[in-house]
């Protein structure tokens, strides 16, 4: 992996590099996307990542956070992470302004199977709020539509206002030999689209199973219901892909706090092939 | 090669030796009514005479009125404090005028240093440090300095204590490997026997003598006493199968029941790795230190993730412990994470056995499959 061989390549894979923050755009009251650039110009032409690796953010005084990257490695040159405001680093992240400084180590962990998902149907699921990781995944596609079969994207929220980029939604659309389906649990007065019940949207999802890739992103319950259901519907478990989120602190596999079962998620994930979670997901306490 | 033997008054003379390489010498002494590892400067600040007696939540030290130096199983700590610190400075960063940030890598500067008196069960710990900090994707530069800088006299464990059972996980109570010098001790003084070439070259400035047949017979003999001795055992090698078949036991309520999640288990434990990061800013700001620290799983913040805690009970965090431990361990580097060392039973505020825990879940039902 790239980001395997970039973190070996530095001496010292613990620290961070200055980053200067070029655009900020805000997303929803919580949600916020930096635009980065490293200030030393050869840390800059020197990263390189895959879609679905993260970052360790660090703020000066307060500490690191790892955030997944949004951008596209061949397509953008600046590093773009969108950030939920949820703890003490991500808030005071949220408080910077254009021209200020972090900190960025990284790339780390395992990104999603774009190569193998070339000339193979896609169905990207994801439930909740923003889900960050699939953005990445639905952007390199969309870019490179040519090189996969039939495209589907599907987003389930519990209430509309989770919903936070219904115009990329109406976008994709558009977008040829693409299914969008979108589904709240509880619907409201200008919702466009479905209403229906924890995993039911998937029921339109059309599989074939001997060449259809499934990316899923959201919580663990979640994730579990919709890879079960894929199944049943015959795709292989080995051909379904999650992106998992747990406490990470050194982001090399060595503070201990990701572990999920035997895996470390900061080295072995956070994109796992389904199987290798299918006993522990949503098991409380895993 | 064959074990030499060094007469008890010469000790002090290994210890010379070591200085004349420039080392610090590094021994157990009675330190707060246990056996600590801590600066060494003389063989008489060794703990002669002195014997431990340990127990489910218990440990004391007690005077025997013998002569040997080495006659008890083990205090708190032994390496593990000196190869992988309880809290060390990475980096540290500044602002400049205009709001930039640099760093700087702090990296330890690690004076060599001899341990004398290492014991089987945390040779065994330090090879799994070693996998998990250097052998194991990205090689830790500050654990490895510490490393590097080791010599280590092992010896071998004639007097485990009650709460030990390396011999069931294969351990000790002998040290086997990973270190430059053995000693056996018999109340004349010890049969030596070198590992590496270091090793042979600080025997061979020591004024031995080959050991006596009488001599080598009576160290194995003590030996097989030393493990026979043992009453305590793991119920099998490897357990990571039958664990996580139960992790919906009863016996996980039980063990929470009496476990305070106190951590101290993890913090004697010689094979934990978790450590936390954080920033440790000065008051006026304009530097910060990046700091890592030993760090627990029975904390509510190790398994904490944007405004929740994934383990949040005593159960769910006993139970990663013990499954990680004994488990799941097994795939990540080819072995139970257990040395049989007994500090977690000794130290247990409450006297929890994790041998006593491991047998009776699986004396009970595996789990129905969904």
């Amino acid at each position: 992996m790239r980001g395997h061989s970039l973190t070996q390549r530095r001496q010292n894979a613990y620290l961070p590099q200055e980053a200067e923050i070029v655009r900020r755009v805000r997303e929803s009251s919580t949600i916020f996307t930096l635009y980065l650039r490293f200030t030393d110009p050869i840390a800059q032409a020197s990263y390189s990542y895959d879609p679905g690796q993260f970052n360790m953010l660090y703020l000066y005084g307060v500490g690191e956070v790892p955030i997944s990257i949004v951008s596209d490695p061949e397509h953008e040159d600046l590093l773009v992470h969108t950030i939920n405001r949820v703890g003490r680093v991500t808030r005071g992240i949220e408080q910077l302004r254009v021209g200020q400084r972090l900190g960025i180590r990284g790339p780390y962990g395992r990104g999603w199977p774009l190569r193998e998902a070339e000339g193979q149907d896609v169905i990207v699921v994801s439930g909740g709020l923003g889900c960050a990781p699939v953005v990445s995944v639905i952007n390199h596609m969309i870019r490179r539509r040519e090189r996969f079969g039939h495209f589907t994207i599907v987003q389930k929220v519990k209430h509309v206002d989770e919903f936070i980029w219904p115009e990329r939604y109406e976008r994709w659309k558009m977008v040829p030999d693409t299914t969008v389906l979108v589904a709240a649990t509880e619907g409201s007065a200008n919702w466009r689209w479905q209403v229906s019940g924890r995993i039911q949207v998937l029921d339109e999802v059309r599989v074939r199973s001997d060449r259809t890739i499934a990316m899923l992103c959201g919580p663990g319950g979640f994730m579990r219901s919709a890879a079960e259901h894929l199944i049943g519907k015959g795709l292989p478990a080995e051909q379904i892909y999650l992106s998992t989120e747990r406490n990470m602190q050194c982001a090399v596999g060595h503070c201990g706090h990701c572990q999920f079962g035997a895996t470390f998620t900061c080295r072995d994930g956070p994109i796992y092939p389904y199987p290798k979670l299918r006993d522990l997901l949503s098991i409380e306490g895993f | 090669m064959n074990p030499v033997f060094l007469a008890r008054g010469d000790l002090q003379q290994m210890l010379d030796a070591l200085r004349r390489e420039h080392r610090q010498v590094i021994g157990p002494q009675v330190r707060d009514g246990t056996i600590a590892f801590d600066v060494l400067e003389r063989a008489a600040q060794l703990p002669q005479g002195i014997v431990d007696e340990q127990a489910p939540g218990g440990y004391r030290l007690q005077s025997s009125g013998g002569v040997r130096c080495f006659a008890w199983a083990n205090g708190p700590q032994a390496l593990k404090p000196l190869t992988f610190a309880p809290r060390e400075t990475l980096w540290r960063a500044e602002t400049g005028d205009r709001g930039e940030l640099r760093f700087a890598e702090t990296l330890p500067d690690v004076a060599p240093a001899a341990v004398i008196g290492v014991r089987g069960c945390d040779l065994a710990a330090l090879q799994l440090q070693d996998q998990h900090f250097c052998y194991s994707g990205y090689a830790d530069n500050y654990y490895n300095r510490r490393r590097r800088s080791l010599f280590i006299v092992a010896v071998d464990c004639a007097h485990p204590a009650a709460t030990c059972f390396c011999a069931s996980t294969g351990d000790g109570p002998s040290a086997a490997s990973g270190f430059d010098l053995a000693l056996a001790e018999l109340d004349e003084g010890f049969l030596l026997r070198a590992k590496s070439d270091r090793g042979l070259a600080l025997l061979e400035a020591l004024p031995t003598v080959p050991a006596a047949e009488e001599q080598l017979a009576r160290a194995a003999r003590e030996r097989e006493t030393a493990a026979a001795a043992q009453t305590r055992a793991l119920p099998g090698r490897n357990l990571k199968a039958a664990l996580m078949a139960r992790l919906a036991s009863r016996r996980w309520d039980e063990v929470a029941e009496r476990c305070l999640s106190c951590g101290n288990c993890t913090s004697v434990c010689p094979t934990c790795f978790c450590h936390s990061e954080g920033d440790s800013p000065t008051l006026d700001g304009s530097q910060v230190e990046h700091v890592r620290q030993w760090d627990s799983c029975f904390t509510p913040g190790h398994s904490y993730i944007h405004g929740w805690v994934i383990r949040g009970s005593t159960r769910l965090r006993y139970r990663q412990w013990l499954t990680h431990k004994l488990g799941t361990w097994h795939d990540q580097y080819g072995r139970s994470g257990c040395v049989g060392c007994g500090r977690c039973i000794a130290w247990c505020p409450v006297g929890i056995d994790l041998t006593v825990e491991a047998r009776a879940l699986l004396e009970g039902e595996a789990d129905a499959r969904p």
